[in-house]
């Protein structure tokens, strides 16, 4: 089976007017993914959450002698920070959460002040919750993390301008 | 049936390239866990995602039952691989998987119990006729000194909790028995948690047999022959063959059975290594331990047998039950395995981390590398010491051992120390050579040749 980019806009338009956020579909020899506000479009093989920096896809070695291979990218690196500014990461890996409880004020936005020990979000592991703090003072200038997303550790969380 | 599409792999080094490898063939994407020292590793490159778990320290990262388990869910895998070492036998992971609905590749979390408690396996062992070594648990100095004289000295000590050479004292004379007793017990609740100890006869000649088998989980069982790993040092295994050289074939035969009995058993899933210690001069066999993982070794395995273990452990993981039968498993030819360890010989094997400059790894017929070291591939300190395995397989034992001799000499290695040399040695041995050695012959080596 195949589909062409017609067939792909269809599923496409299905997915922009059903209330699902993602839909997953495989079929001998094919792998879809779409992902609803997501940069994400079809991937035929290794679906990946949006804001993840695509992973450089060697080909296989011999078993018998394994060639060098091109040096990936850090997980996050692509948020490198910009002049002056200081990456704020993730201590853990789990899931990001910017708010205390859903439907409640996000712990910081884009502007606001925080202090070295302020809470900037939640990781969940398994349950857990476990604060993130910002680690330096200054103003937030961007946020990179996603609410209710997958964060790895040390993946780049939010930008901050120290003081 | 549930189908597995996506594997989350909880390991590192040349397991993890090798699971990522039969994911490959098998057309299974891979998610493989990092640690912060393992960013840059070949499997990060070659799994279809890597994802950064934690920092270097292992406690944090690749020890980490939560965070695995989240990363499954997160990354929406169907199930783990834990590889060897690590997670690989721990039943908090298995049972946390299930219930979160991932599969664990691997047996079931009771099994990994019942195999993982050195007493209650025993117990298993001679449930399912499998003959163990003389001894038994011990409660008060009464019961131990009068099951050690029944026994006869010399004899161990060992820990419940132990494993692998650790938590195990030699007891020569049964008046010193009190007071080993007394440390062993000490020492075995500091170190495994678990204070229980347990009498056994010391085999003073003694060879490491063990016997791969694979379950479908619901009792039946087969073998793919067995593994000497007689070649030890301080309870590390250097070097694996099979067959074991000169095992009296009745002995074999009856030691196969053994092994599948024991597992079939415990209906027992997956892949995994029944241990029996050789008695050369009794000609007899003792049930040692269940290892509840793929092993180190199981490359010579495969090679003899043609068997994927890896896609096995993944179809039995599915499912899919046992593939082929006892009588379709040819075990005609040989193969030996040496482990290249970053580790300096000449200074008391102290590991040597550090960042390889080059590296050439040997090519052939009967041939296979199992590693993660590329040029510039760092060995972070983190770690076990282990950087590849070399393999050669031949029609028979001195066809492999040739084979693996030049594999040895056309390997180099620079910028971290190895014991590349140290294992030449150890093939160009007469004794070794010969085939059958006991796990006392390295150290009988290295007595004669110091240095």
């Amino acid at each position: 089976m195949s589909l062409t980019r017609k067939d792909i806009e269809e599923i496409m338009a299905l997915l922009e007017n059903s209330r699902f956020d993602r839909l997953y579909l495989e079929t001998d020899g094919l792998k879809l993914e779409l992902t609803r506000g997501g940069s994400a479009e079809a991937a035929h093989r290794a679906p990946q959450p949006p804001e993840a920096p695509a992973v450089p896809q060697p080909s296989p070695a011999t078993p018998s002698a394994p060639q060098p291979q091109p040096q990936a990218a850090a997980p996050g690196a692509s948020a490198v920070p910009r002049d002056g500014l200081v990456a704020v990461r993730s201590p853990l890996l789990g899931v990001f959460y910017r708010a205390p409880k859903p439907g409640e004020q996000p712990f910081v936005e884009v502007g606001d002040r925080v202090e070295a020990d302020s809470v900037i979000g939640i990781i969940e592991v398994m349950k857990l919750m476990n604060s993130a703090r910002a680690g330096v003072a200054g103003e937030v200038v961007e946020i990179s993390g996603e609410n209710g997303e997958m964060v790895e550790h040390g993946e780049v969380l939010m930008l901050v301008r120290p003081d | 049936m549930p189908a597995i599409r996506r594997i989350l792999i909880a390991n590192r080094g040349e397991i993890a390239v090798r699971i990522i490898r039969t994911c490959e063939k098998l057309g299974i994407e891979s998610v493989l866990c990092v640690s912060e020292a393992d960013r840059q590793s070949l499997g990060a490159r070659m799994a279809t995602r890597a994802v950064c778990i934690g920092p270097s320290a292992p406690a944090r990262s690749y020890l980490s039952v939560e965070t695995i388990v989240q990363a499954a869910l997160g990354y929406g895998c169907d199930a783990i691989h834990p590889g060897y070492g690590f997670l690989s036998e721990r039943a908090d992971l298995a049972r946390m998987a299930e219930e979160e609905g991932v599969i664990f590749i691997g047996p079931a979390a009771a099994q990994i119990e019942a195999v993982g408690d050195k007493l209650r396996a025993r117990w298993e062992a001679i449930a399912a006729r499998v003959p163990v070594v003389p001894g038994g648990p011990v409660e008060s100095a009464d019961d131990a000194v009068r099951l050690a004289e029944e026994i006869g000295a010399p004899l161990l000590v060992k820990a419940v909790g132990g494993g692998g050479g650790r938590g195990m004292k030699l007891v020569e004379d049964v008046a010193d028995l009190a007071a080993t007793m007394d440390m062993a017990s000490a020492e075995a609740g500091a170190a495994f948690g678990d204070a229980r100890i347990y009498l056994e006869r010391y085999v003073i000649s003694g060879r490491h047999i063990e016997v791969q088998v694979l379950g479908d989980g619901h009792g039946k069982v087969i073998h793919l022959g067995e593994r000497d790993c007689s070649v030890q040092r301080r309870y590390q295994k250097l070097i694996e063959e099979t067959p074991a050289p000169d095992l009296p074939a009745d002995i074999r035969q009856q030691m196969l059975d053994a092994a599948v009995r024991f597992a079939a058993r415990l209906d027992y899933r997956g892949a995994g290594t029944v241990e029996f210690l050789y008695d050369v001069a009794l000609k007899s066999f003792y049930f040692l331990e269940m290892n509840a993982r793929i092993q180190v070794e199981h490359p010579v395995t495969e090679e003899v047998s043609g068997v994927d273990l890896v896609a096995e452990q993944i179809a039995i993981a599915a499912g899919e039950g046992l593939r082929f039968t006892q009588s379709v498993i040819e075990l005609e030819s040989a193969a030996i395995e040496c482990r290249i360890n970053a580790e300096d010989p000449a200074n008391n094997f102290m590991p040597s981390p550090g960042t390889v400059a080059e590296v050439t790894w040997p090519q052939g017929e009967g041939i296979r590398v199992d590693t993660h070291v590329v040029p510039g591939a760092a060995i972070p300190p983190f770690y076990d010491s282990m950087i590849a395995k070399i393999i050669a397989h031949g029609t028979n034992r001195a066809q492999a051992l040739a084979r693996l001799r030049t594999a040895l000499a056309d390997t180099a290695i620079s910028g971290i120390k190895t014991n590349l040399a140290f294992q030449q040695g150890i093939l160009a041995d007469e004794e070794f050579a010969a085939g059958g050695v006991d796990t006392g012959f390295l150290a009988r080596m290295m007595h004669k040749e110091p240095g």
